[in-house]
């Protein structure tokens, strides 16, 4: 398998996608108008569709980010899903920051400049900058997804008590990778909306359309470009999107946690010495 | 300070008498830490240290959160995201403040249940029980105003939801609502005064803890034995206690370590998993979750709301009597708050001339099947209300009411408790043998 340098195939891919991407986003639009409908009021439901437990690289307090899955979920995330999601609480200077997809400086700028943004003094409409967020996209109805690997939780048992989180973690990346990769391809229509059968969305019936197929996005380092593995990257670029501090907490985490244990040894060596006396010990 | 004899500040040098003669702060503070505390006291009595520390993170982390929130519809869930993705250390600030609530909402029940189960509240412990009770129930509105802030949609729906309750009182309680919303419905105007607030209780809350602390060193400590420490002499007090600090201070600080090592571990781990994945979708109120839940240490209170539906008996009894004033949902609500100041009254509940639960054979039955109660309740709070929910709900309720106006009444009447220490001081030798009753028995 051929291996390029992840800071340089995004760039090369970005460059080479600049001309398609306006009438392919033109195309999606049209294409998700027809899809979304009114469909949104049910997209709040609470989860009782299936998850599948992918395992993702940042699970558990070792976990890490896997850059190149986030550059890729990044790509799968401009050439597919910007089509309707928006991204407005993600700046694009946050990709270049540490424990994300960690482009380069030159890489943001061209990255950025992809996107039309409204300006907020001029209210003019102009090629995105770094310091920029992601546009909003309110043009179908779709949710935005900043925080969407947050906002819904994958694992819920046992009896509801959601304790098996603690093994399995909240599941919001296991969420929306099953949801792409949950299509069974039936679809019927109610009241003029076209529904796709889905069995990780909790109705059983989700008003997006299938919005993956085998090879729609051609990743440069040559990684298989199956649905499911573009649905695991895109998740995984969520995750990150929604939690971009991820990989500072745990070390934090880590810091806290030993600091403690150190500290509470001594407090316990100390009281053991200190009540020595009292309780006859010494 | 009054009640146990022992050692006080002594100025000494003549910096200390000048400032003694116009403020004896030096001399509040010196009793205050060298207070006589029983020697004989378990690992439940760090639950107090560890609430000290909550209020003290709260107020920290909260302060600074405020620097960066805006309280408006249209910019607080923003505003939040701004703190966990632009605030140098932000998203520390707000896990650990998010969290913070839970911990402390923990360490209450514990030293709640605590006191419960030891008899802390038996005379004359009474006012350090009500003032605890008053802390509880700031604690519980602090929160609750503290959730609606991030403006996510359980934050909405939990507003819309708990001022509800006051818009079930008859005649007035639309009025009030509105009164407490500033408008007919949760909109900018209730954010703005529930951030105000939410400011302003936890400083409330700091000025009772000084009283609840002020009481309980007027009466001195309860103790697992429940005996009063010997007050004749202070070679008598001196046998029960052992001064606060060094003993008590580094004993509490060692378990305030244990506690903080979890409470960091799931804070930086799993800072989500006590939180609802809703509240990370921003305010929508033309959408209404499926599920609306509180936060959990509000559940069991939620189910006893949620138990008095239309169907039971009583309720329909109390709707013919008052002449359908009181429905199903003012009862619930009559019931949820009830089910809270009804602990108000336990000193005068508990009859038994036994203070301590360890003394008490039925007693302990029931205490812990309270226990169990509690954490049914708060399952119950948790689930929707349908299948088997209801039921257990309504039995839950029941118990909790029964065990303290009839359960409480009865068990001073009828049980025989076991013999009592006849001091703390026997009580704590009977753990730790004294070395020459060791060397003795063994000649």
């Amino acid at each position: 398998m051929p291996i390029t340098h992840p800071k340089t195939h995004l760039r090369l891919r970005l460059n080479e996608q600049n001309k398609g991407t306006d009438e392919m986003i033109k195309n999606s639009i049209l294409a998700a108008l027809v899809a979304f409908g009114l469909g949104t009021g049910a997209t709040n439901a609470a989860g009782t569709g299936h998850t599948e437990d992918f395992a993702f690289s940042f699970e558990g307090p070792f976990g890490k980010f896997d850059v190149h899955q986030l550059q890729r979920g990044l790509q799968v995330y401009k050439e597919v899903c910007s089509a309707c999601h928006g991204l407005r609480q993600v700046a694009f200077r946050a990709l270049a920051e540490p424990g994300g997809p960690q482009l380069e400086a030159e890489q943001v700028k061209a990255f950025a400049a992809l996107f039309d943004v409204t300006d907020a003094e001029t209210g003019e409409t102009r090629p995105g900058r770094p310091s920029d967020k992601f546009p909003a996209n309110t043009a179908v109805g779709a949710p935005d997804l900043s925080l969407m690997a947050k906002a819904r939780a994958g694992f819920h048992g046992p009896m509801g008590l959601g304790i098996n989180q603690i093994v399995q973690g909240m599941g919001g990346a296991e969420y929306i990778a099953s949801i792409l990769t949950g299509f069974t391809g039936e679809e019927k229509t109610q009241a003029g909306v076209t529904l796709y059968e889905n069995h990780a969305f909790s109705s059983g019936w989700i008003s997006m359309n299938p919005p993956l197929e085998d090879g729609a996005v051609e990743y440069r380092d040559g990684h298989p470009n199956s649905v499911e593995h573009m649905a695991e990257d895109v998740s995984a670029f969520l995750m990150w999107a929604a939690e971009p501090k991820m990989m500072a907490r745990k070390n934090t985490g880590f810091l806290a946690v030993a600091f403690m244990v150190l500290l509470t040894s001594l407090l316990y060596l100390s009281n053991k010495k200190l009540w020595a006396g009292p309780k006859r010990k010494d | 300070m009054a009640g146990i004899p022992h050692d006080h500040y002594e100025p000494k040098t003549g910096v200390e008498k000048w400032l003694h003669e116009r403020l004896p702060v030096v001399s509040i503070l010196y009793d205050t830490l060298m207070i006589p505390t029983p020697k004989n006291l378990n690992w439940m009595w760090i639950w107090g240290i560890v609430l000290a520390f909550c209020l003290a993170l709260q107020l920290a982390t909260g302060i600074v959160l405020a620097m960066h929130y805006t309280p408006h519809t249209s910019m607080a869930f923003d505003s939040v995201e701004h703190i966990m993705r632009d605030v140098n250390g932000g998203w520390a600030l707000r896990y650990l403040h998010a969290n913070g609530a839970s911990l402390f909402f923990f360490a209450v029940y514990l030293h709640i249940f605590r006191s419960l189960y030891y008899g802390s509240y038996k005379a004359p412990r009474e006012v350090t029980w009500i003032v605890g009770m008053l802390i509880y129930l700031v604690m519980m509105a602090t929160g609750f105003l503290g959730y609606v802030l991030p403006w996510g949609q359980m934050s909405f729906w939990g507003a819309t939801v708990i001022t509800g309750f006051f818009g079930a009182i008859p005649g007035i309680g639309e009025t009030i609502q509105t009164w407490l919303l500033g408008g007919p419905a949760v909109d900018n105007a209730t954010l703005n005064r529930f951030f105000s607030l939410h400011y302003l209780l936890p400083f409330v809350l700091a000025g009772l803890v000084i009283v609840h602390i002020w009481a309980f060193h007027t009466t001195g400590n309860n103790n697992p034995s429940g005996v009063e420490v010997r007050r004749g002499s202070k070679a008598g007090a001196e046998k029960d206690t052992l001064p606060f600090w060094p003993y008590f201070v580094v004993k509490d600080l060692f378990a305030l370590g244990v506690v903080l090592t979890i409470f960091f571990a799931i804070t930086y781990f799993m800072p989500n998993y006590l939180g609802h994945p809703d509240n990370y979708t921003e305010a929508n109120p033309l959408v209404t979750p499926a599920h609306i839940v509180p936060e959990w240490y509000y559940l069991p209170f939620y189910a006893i709301l949620r138990a008095f539906t239309s169907d039971v008996w009583a309720v329909q009894l109390v709707n013919l009597v008052t002449g359908g004033i009181v429905d199903a949902k003012f009862f619930g609500v009559i019931a949820m708050f009830a089910s809270i100041i009804v602990m108000v009254f336990v000193p005068w509940l508990d009859t038994s001339t036994v203070r301590s639960g360890k003394y008490r054979p039925s007693f302990k039955w029931w205490f812990w099947l309270l226990a169990v109660d509690f954490v049914v309740l708060t399952w119950c709070g948790s689930q929707p209300a349908e299948g088997m929910v209801p039921v257990i709900s309504l039995i839950g309720a029941s118990y909790w009411f029964g065990y303290f106006l009839v359960v409480l009444p009865l068990l001073g009447v009828f049980e025989k408790p076991l013999p009592v220490p006849a001091t703390i001081e026997e009580d704590f030798d009977a753990h730790y043998p004294p070395k020459d009753a060791s060397a003795s028995a063994a000649e």
